[in-house]
């Protein structure tokens, strides 16, 4: 007691500002987990600088270590806790989301793709290298393949033979040189020479790529080799010319002249050549849907679909859904738990493969719903009824996960709401229509939302069941099925090449109504005012 | 009485007792509960008959397309045994269970980590985060598999290990999308939990990390077990990305190497299929057994306010 008007003045250490149990990390088994969780996290930073730095990418060295300081600061600061329980997640999402969302935008102003995937300097090489031809009167010889030192990693060499002379000669990247110590085969063809290791099938297929690069410079051109076992002294028809910035074919004198906006060759008749490279083409991609006859007329048609498609997906199978837990939302109802646990069985299943299952069982020939009824129905043959098709297996594949939703939101209304509407003299669907669904509405709204947003880019719901079919005849591109999504995908990936500028231009303009419908509706919904 | 009797209104001799009678028994069974069991019956049928057909097939030793009736017309596990011994399917099996339990495990992890943040604190970027997540998530997906690919073919080449055909690869990837897709989810069943819990943890001495793992996650347990069931199956149904990226035979999951099987022949193909089809049901299937008490509950407690 009378210690107690002593005042105590224990000195508190000053608390660390930035250490392991800075943070109030205070049980040992907590420590521990942390330690570890740090030294896995630095372990893979070192195995993932290696690759960088053999490389020399010393831009992603610098994001790899600043990246790395940032997690160890974040674990090891007392404060900044939310970004102690963020950083995983948001890592992940920068990587595999944003960047992947920023490189899209990004190529959607580009001329990306088939014919457009490089560099002019490496699309001059490419037309240069594929005019290649024989210099007229210069040898054939017959070629071995093989390395200055390992057959892995070591400099492809030729080693060749002058068919008509017997001499051998060793090319490097450097030029020709004769071979001295070389064992020939009878038709003068080297099978083995000092120093170098010569290749055998499975050795060159795993470096075809360098080989197709290799060339032994020469005066009038290079030696390049043609197939495994040829090889002969070539130079390539058309050249690059730097003062007219075109390329010129040697024998016919024909040029074609760089234009920087297209990213190609063109000679005077408007013919490009096959190879152009990349260029920022500015707003074009998103013109071509406006101003492109085809695309436009499709886009619209598509467009229509493409969101009544959505809508009626999210309709039936919430209508359904809804009805179905409704009925069976009844205590005193036998076998609720069988209903519930059999019922939503197909939402277990496997989706690809029921997907394709319905598709078989709407074949024309084998079908099973057509030899149950004994028809003869062309399913994918017309609009309609592929329509029909798409949209009952959408409601088989959804309906269950709407009925357990409601079940759940159903069972969240206090009953005694109903009960006093009842007593109130309220007729049961009355009751329903007043009380019970609006409840409904609001908890579910945002999954319908989700459900729609989610529909709205189902790609496998059309490609696995119907691939776009119908088609009509005047536009084989745009099927009658197709929504937006797998229009794309064939417009960009289908039979006329890569169009990788193009598809990501129609993937901006597909978000750009998916993020508009969500934020309005989401908006109406006033499922945004929690954030605040 | 008599007077009375002259008095009274000759209405119906329904005695005055039918007023008051209520929930009888009589003819009130049907219209109580009865006709809901032929509802109930009519969406069993509706669910249940392509399975049944898939079942059918799976057993039907002929094991073609046309061949493959509602019932069974025979039961023979051939199409198993050329399921096990002709394809890859075992391989493609694993691949899908290792994806799928780590895919889902991992993304509940990091989904409830950063729920945890949004539900517990608030911080500069907090609602620019949410928003931002919102968005992220609405951009197609497919979509970026240009990206993704052109990205991927970079990784292949520096770190082989988490490239092309690699399980830890396409992991990786799928937890890309963990944030977007649960932590809204998450949040809302979080916000239902009181904060005094916290407060008065906090008081006892808790740090936040003790209250995250031993306060609040044994409370969320419901919501833990949807998301976690939704990764998996979402992990394992996941189709386009995977047809992609994995190009070896013995790379593939069970999803993609199914599509294989009928994509091309698939009259002759398509007892084997649904012998396939029906032994990767079999993991979610269970697992829904098993994760069931919390479903319901779990599925809509983020979008309704507590």
């Amino acid at each position: 007691m009378a210690r107690t008007d002593v005042p105590v003045r224990t000195t508190t250490p000053p608390k660390p500002r930035l250490g392991l149990g800075a943070d109030g990390t205070a049980s040992p088994l907590g420590l521990i987990i942390k330690i570890g969780v740090l030294g896995v996290v630095a372990a893979i930073a070192v195995w993932a600088a290696f690759p960088l730095i053999a490389t020399g990418n010393w831009i992603g060295l610098i994001i790899l270590v600043a990246v790395s300081a940032l997690i160890f600061y974040v674990y090891l600061s007392p404060r900044v806790i939310p970004a102690k329980y963020l950083i995983p997640g948001t890592l992940f999402l920068i990587v595999f989301q944003v960047l992947p969302v920023l490189f899209t935008l990004s190529t959607a102003f580009t001329n990306f793709g088939d014919g457009h995937r490089g560099s002019k300097d490496e699309a001059i090489a490419a037309v240069e290298g594929a005019s290649v031809q024989q210099v007229p009167g210069s040898t054939v010889y017959t070629l071995t393949l093989a390395t200055d030192g390992d057959p892995a990693t070591g400099d492809i060499v030729f080693l060749l033979t002058d068919p008509a002379t017997k001499a051998a000669f060793v090319g490097t990247a450097d030029g020709l040189e004769p071979l001295a110590n070389a064992q020939q085969s009878a038709d003068g063809k080297v099978t083995s020479a000092g120093g170098y290791e010569v290749l055998d099938i499975g050795q060159i297929s795993a470096r075809s790529a360098d080989i197709v690069e290799f060339s032994v410079p020469t005066a009038k051109g290079a030696i390049k080799n043609q197939g495994l076992s040829r090889a002969f002294e070539g130079t390539p028809q058309q050249a690059y010319n730097n003062d007219c910035d075109c390329i010129t074919d040697r024998t016919t004198g024909q040029t074609w002249t760089a234009n920087g906006d297209d990213g190609v060759f063109v000679d005077g008749q408007g013919q490009a050549l096959a190879q152009g490279w990349k260029v920022n083409v500015g707003f074009r991609n998103f013109a071509e849907v406006v101003t492109n006859p085809v695309i436009r007329a499709s886009f619209l048609k598509i467009l229509l679909w493409n969101i009544g498609f959505a809508l009626g997906v999210v309709l039936i199978t919430f209508g359904l859904g809804l009805l179905v837990a409704l009925v069976l939302n009844k205590p005193e109802l036998r076998g609720q738990r069988l209903y519930r646990s059999l019922i939503i069985l197909p939402y277990a299943m496997p989706a690809v493969a029921m997907m394709l299952v319905w598709r078989d069982m709407f074949n024309t020939d084998f079908g099973l719903i057509n030899r149950l009824f004994g028809l003869h129905v062309n399913w994918f043959g017309s609009a309609p009824s592929s329509m029909f098709a798409i949209l009952l297996v959408q409601l088989w594949l959804g309906y269950n996960y709407m009925f357990l939703v409601s079940t759940g939101a159903l069972q969240a209304i206090p009953a005694d709401l109903t009960e006093a509407a009842q007593v109130d003299g309220a007729r049961p669907f009355h009751a329903f229509r007043t009380i019970t669904f609006p409840l409904l509405l609001v908890a579910l709204a945002p999954l319908l939302i989700s459900s729609f947003a989610f529909n709205f880019n189902n790609f496998t719901a059309i490609y696995l069941v119907s691939e776009g079919a119908p088609f009509p005849p005047d536009n084989p591109q745009a099927g009658a099925t197709d929504i937006l999504i797998t229009y794309t995908y064939r417009l960009a990936f289908g039979g006329a090449g890569a169009q990788y500028g193009f598809a990501a231009a129609i993937s901006v303009f597909i978000f750009l109504i998916v993020a508009t419908i969500s934020v309005v509706s989401f908006r109406r919904t006033h499922a945004l005012e929690e954030i605040n | 009485m008599a007077a009375t009797d002259t008095i009274q209104a000759p209405v119906d001799d329904q005695p005055p007792s039918a007023v008051v009678r209520l929930g009888s028994a009589r003819g009130g069974w049907f219209r109580q509960v009865g006709w809901r069991h032929i509802i109930g019956l009519l969406a069993l049928a509706f669910s249940l008959f392509p399975i049944l057909f898939v079942v059918s097939a799976a057993l039907n030793p002929l094991g073609t397309l046309s061949s493959s009736d509602l019932v069974p017309s025979g039961a023979s596990l051939e199409n198993f045994r050329k399921l096990f011994a002709d394809t890859s399917f075992p391989i493609w099996f694993l691949n899908s269970m290792i994806i799928g339990l780590l895919a889902a495990a991992l993304s509940m992890f990091v989904s409830a980590c950063a729920a945890f943040a949004f539900s517990r604190f608030r911080f500069k970027g907090r609602r620019a985060g949410l928003l931002g997540i919102l968005l992220v998530q609405m951009f197609p997906q497919f979509l970026l598999i240009v990206a993704l690919y052109i990205m991927f073919a970079y990784v292949s080449d520096l770190w082989p290990a988490v490239g092309f055909n690699t399980r830890t690869g396409l992991l990786l990837l799928y937890l890309g999308g963990a944030l977007g897709t649960n932590t809204w989810l998450m949040k809302g069943f979080f916000d239902t939990i009181p904060k005094d819990l916290d407060e008065s943890a906090k008081v006892d001495g808790a740090t936040h990390a003790q209250v995250f793992f031993g306060l609040i996650l044994p409370l969320v347990t419901p919501i833990l077990a949807v998301t976690g069931l939704l990764g998996f199956i979402s992990a394992v149904n996941e189709f386009l990305i995977a047809s992609i990226f994995l190009t070896d035979d013995s790379a593939k999951t069970a999803a993609v190497g199914l599509y294989g099987l009928v994509s091309e022949e698939r009259n002759n193909n398509f007892g084997v299929f649904a012998a396939g089809a029906l032994v990767l049901a079999v993991p979610t299937v269970a697992l829904f057994q098993f994760l069931q008490r919390y479903i319901v509950g779990g599925l809509t407690a983020g979008a309704v306010k507590g």
